[in-house]
């Protein structure tokens, strides 16, 4: 079954290959903790407590690194179906 | 020899060739394609040439040529393309040729003019089959309603009898006999279905409403023979009444190009017809098919060899293009042509003369003569597939003047380093080297594959310095420590935060002191610490390092172009401008450029925040541009009262030094060389003077041939006018100094475009993928998946493509202007071969457009 054309399969094809390898890595440099991407976590402005930051912050990691890897497995997904649309495309030109 | 760094000597050489041997020789050196022929006869008409005729010979080939494989394409044949390059042929062959071509030509023209007739037959054929069967409804429909119509009919004509019943009872019958005649009157025909309402309006008009029209759609299209376009049809019945009506209908089907077929009123012969037609169109059928069979038999054979045909008789066109540029010898015996040719491949041509002299089968050996001349000659840099890229963007700018220093071979290097300064993203760069990484790998299937996709193919054609751009761009990122906007922790920062508790939590802003424990004083291994990235005062930080670096890297550009053109002085044994131009430029951009990067450095050196001595403490440390300009308006510098005024001792005097060093070369740059030159003028002037009585010119006019007229006029060249002389020499020194200011100024771009770049990257992540991370829920790898997609296109649209453009063209600019205006003149034309690959190249894409 043919839905996507040869180009927007083509291009579904790069983005989830640097999808995986971009969400994977940064899915283990949150669960390693990595200060860089601290900018990004849903923290709140102020803390009062240090330990509800640590405990607000590496809960944030975890969740953010689980986070990467769903969307790098759904990656992976998309990169099974685009291959297969362009697999296809590839038949029916020939 | 040192070939990469100029282009290639040339010499002009005549040929004497044996009218035998000549075309296949220009055959021969068509496929060196190391000779580029001068045109000997420029006040020919290009009609009055010797091989007109046969260049028109091969024009008309081509055009036969085109005509079939038009025919190829409209069938969908492929063409087979073996890449085969097949010699010239001789010019017997070329009888053969076209007489193939001929035969091909008609062959397909009479096919194809039957297969029009035959379809033109069938149209018709089929439109009358379905007039048949169409009518036959309305005859049907006529015949069901009989009674209805026949009645009415009867009741006028009654009406009628009544009125007329004065006349006489004979007359009437007759009448009625009459009026029933007319009534059967019809037409029936085919027309096109979108004229169909015109039609219908026009002949109510035209008939007042006396016509009776009906008519049905042919479901299927039909094939409109001339034009090969399907159209729909439909079928008209028309009745009426009376000779009048008749012509008047006839006229308006003819105005609207509708086709009238004979329809028989009796059903049976109506069947009759439908039979004959339908045996007819069975038998046409089986004619056309052949037809076709044929016509795609003889294009199949055609189309295996005409790739191979465009290619020989574009080689017989371009040997007789060039024999038409050869002067013929009075004895008509041998023909004279005149060419650039490479030194180094003196050797080579010889030899190919040599083959084409053997194929030909002449006995006298073709002659190469080295000529003098005092033209300039053409510019030949031999290029490969790497420095090919680089050599066009140099040649975009101008090509270089015949044995000038080429600054491709430095461009190689310096044109992805200046880029990537400005570029310098991990992430971006790493995309930027997969894309030509893989162009690079499927460099043949790729060149192979040829489009007229213009944007493609100027990526293509640079594929490899966008390789080399990527691979600088990673490594400046690497430098910058910026991978998407983010740092990479390689090896652990060397910053450490050793405030307390409380003191984090009552202070909202904290700083890091360098001259504490807080840095272990070693720095970071390789770029700048990861620790930036995170840091409030990263911009101001990164603004002064790149600042420096620009600079830096600027003025080491330019002094490196000054000293090329020391080289190209050498070369060309100018001692006047190494004294007069060189020396003066160098003093000028070291005293005063230099001398500030030197600064920099300095001040990089002697501050240092651990130190118990305040005099080099930070708090001393001035600022680099204040101190330069102090020192160029001769300003003496001020300083907080616990710091020394100056860096080092005696740093006043030598800046004062430096300063009136460089002004002195301003003069010294505007009038040496234009004093010196009048100077040498007159001397050379006066002895000329005492020994020849009549003066230079009339001297020697009198006597000259034809043959020494140009080393005279080369002589005149040398002797200049003053005035131009300053003027010449006053815009030069204006450029040089006023140019190094702004120049240096202008390296800054690589510290603004380098900012740009970093922030708008910053401003992607922030804006957009952050968002997917904001999700304290699982549903956050869901919207992570859709927005990283966002994220990425925009990445590749705005960061890779858009300001990668943006960093080229500048990249572009600093080379063509403030680097090659240092030493590169430009004002060569190129060298361009008689090659049949060009030729052959240029051909094919001229076609494909």
């Amino acid at each position: 079954m043919k839905i996507l054309g040869p180009r927007l399969s083509l291009c579904g094809l790069i983005i989830s290959v640097w999808g995986i390898i971009q969400l994977g890595s940064m899915g283990l440099f949150y669960y390693m903790n990595s200060v860089a991407l601290l900018e990004d976590l849903p923290l709140e402005e102020e803390y009062t407590d240090p330990k509800k930051f640590y405990a607000d912050a590496e809960n944030g990691y975890s969740m953010n690194a689980y986070n990467c890897w769903i969307a790098a497995c759904l990656y992976i997904f998309t990169f099974l179906f685009c291959s297969h649309q362009f697999y296809m495309n590839n038949r029916t030109s020939v | 020899m040192g070939s990469l760094f100029r282009s290639e000597e040339m010499t002009l050489c005549q040929l004497f060739l044996q009218s035998e041997a000549a075309y296949a020789c220009v055959s021969e050196l068509g496929e060196l394609g190391l000779v580029q022929f001068r045109d000997l006869n420029p006040d020919v008409n290009a009609f009055q040439r010797k091989f007109v005729n046969e260049v028109r010979r091969c024009d008309e080939m081509e055009r036969k040529l085109r005509y079939l494989e038009k025919e190829i394409k409209k069938d969908e044949i492929p063409m087979l393309d073996t890449g085969e390059n097949p010699e010239a042929p001789q010019p017997r062959e070329m009888i053969d040729l076209e007489a193939t071509f001929e035969k091909l030509e008609n062959e397909l023209r009479e096919v194809n003019q039957n297969a029009e007739a035959l379809k033109r037959n069938f149209l018709e054929l089929t439109e009358l089959k379905h007039i048949l069967r169409k009518t036959q409804v309305f005859f049907d429909e006529q015949e069901g309603g009989l009674n209805s119509t026949e009645s009415m009919t009867r009741a006028l004509i009654s009406d009628d009898s009544v009125r007329q019943t004065n006349a006489g009872p004979v007359q009437l019958g007759v009448d009625v006999e009459g009026a029933r005649k007319l009534m059967m009157r019809f037409v029936a025909g085919v027309i096109l279905r979108e004229r169909i309402p015109a039609f219908e309006r026009m002949l109510w008009r035209a008939c007042r409403g006396n016509v009776f029209l009906r008519q049905a759609e042919i479901e299927k299209p039909l094939e409109d023979p001339s034009t090969g376009d399907q159209v729909y049809k439909s079928v008209f019945i028309i009745f009426f009444q009376g000779d009048q009506l008749k012509t008047r209908v006839k006229k308006i089907c003819e105005g609207f190009r509708a086709t009238l077929y004979p329809c028989p009123e009796a059903p049976a012969d109506r069947r009759e017809m439908a039979m004959g037609v339908m045996t007819r169109i069975e038998d046409l059928n089986t004619v056309l098919g052949q037809t076709q069979d044929h016509r795609h038999r003889v294009l199949v054979a055609a189309a295996k060899n005409i790739k191979n045909w465009f290619v020989k008789v574009r080689k017989i066109k371009a040997i007789y293009h060039t024999l038409n540029l050869f002067n013929l010898d009075v004895t008509q015996k041998c023909l004279i042509a005149e060419c650039w040719v490479p030194v180094l491949d003196i050797e080579m041509i010889q030899l190919a003369l040599r083959r084409g002299t053997e194929r030909s089968g002449s006995s006298v050996p073709p002659i190469l003569n080295r000529m003098d001349t005092f033209e300039d000659p053409p510019t030949y840099n031999r290029t490969n597939k790497f420095t090919n890229g680089f050599q066009a963007l140099v040649d975009a700018y101008g090509v270089a003047s015949y044995r000038e220093m080429n600054p491709t071979p430095y461009t190689i290097i310096t044109f992805p380093f200046l880029f990537a300064v400005m570029f310098g993203d991990l992430g971006h760069g790493a995309i930027m080297t997969s894309f030509a990484a893989w162009m690079v790998l499927q460099e043949k299937p790729l060149a192979a594959k040829k489009t007229d996709n213009e944007i493609w193919n100027i990526f293509f054609g640079g594929r490899y310095i966008i390789l080399l751009m990527g691979f600088f761009s990673m490594y400046t990122g690497l430098i910058y420590n910026d991978v998407f906007s983010k740092s990479l922790n390689l090896f652990t920062s060397h910053w450490s935060v050793n405030y307390n508790k409380s003191t984090i939590m009552e202070n909202k802003f904290l700083q890091l002191n360098p001259s504490t424990e807080d840095y272990d004083s070693t720095p970071y291994p390789i770029g700048i610490d990861p620790i930036w990235q995170l840091a409030e005062n990263k911009i101001v930080f990164l603004n002064g390092y790149k600042m420096k670096l620009s600079i830096t890297l600027g003025v080491l550009h330019m002094l490196f172009g000054v000293l090329l053109s020391l080289k190209n002085h050498k070369y060309f044994k100018n001692q006047l401008s190494i004294y007069c131009e060189f020396i003066p430029q160098l003093i000028f951009l070291v005293f005063l450029f230099l001398y500030m990067v030197l600064l920099m450095f300095l001040k990089w050196i002697i501050f240092d925040p651990k130190t118990d001595d305040v005099k080099s403490s930070p708090h001393c440390a001035p600022s680099i541009l204040i101190t330069f300009i102090n020192m160029v308006l001769f300003k003496p510098s001020t300083a907080p009262s616990v710091c020394d005024v100056n860096m080092f001792g005696g740093q006043g005097f030598l800046q004062k030094l430096l300063v009136i060093c460089a002004l002195i070369c301003v003069p010294w740059m505007l009038l040496a060389k234009p004093i010196l030159v009048l100077r040498g003028e007159k001397k050379e002037h006066q002895l000329l003077s005492s020994n020849h009585v009549g003066g230079e010119n009339g001297g020697i006019d009198g006597g000259i041939t034809p043959a020494t007229q140009t080393p005279v006029e080369g002589k005149h060249e040398e002797k200049h006018d003053p005035t131009e002389l300053y003027i010449h020499q006053g815009i030069h020194t204006i450029e040089y100094v006023l140019g190094s200011v702004s120049h240096t100024a202008s390296y800054l771009r690589l510290w603004a475009l380098s900012l740009a770049h970093a922030q708008l990257s910053e401003v992607l992540w922030k804006m957009v993928l952050s968002k997917g991370l904001q999700f304290e829920s699982w549903v956050g790898g869901f919207v992570l998946w859709i927005i990283f997609a966002f994220w990425s296109v925009l990445t590749v649209g705005i960061l890779v493509l858009m300001e990668g453009l943006s960093a080229f063209l500048h990249t572009l600019r600093l080379h063509w202007v403030e680097f090659q205006s240092k030493f590169y003149a430009g004002l060569g034309y190129g060298f361009q071969p008689f090659s049949f690959e060009i030729i052959l190249d240029q051909a094919a894409s001229a076609s494909e457009e």
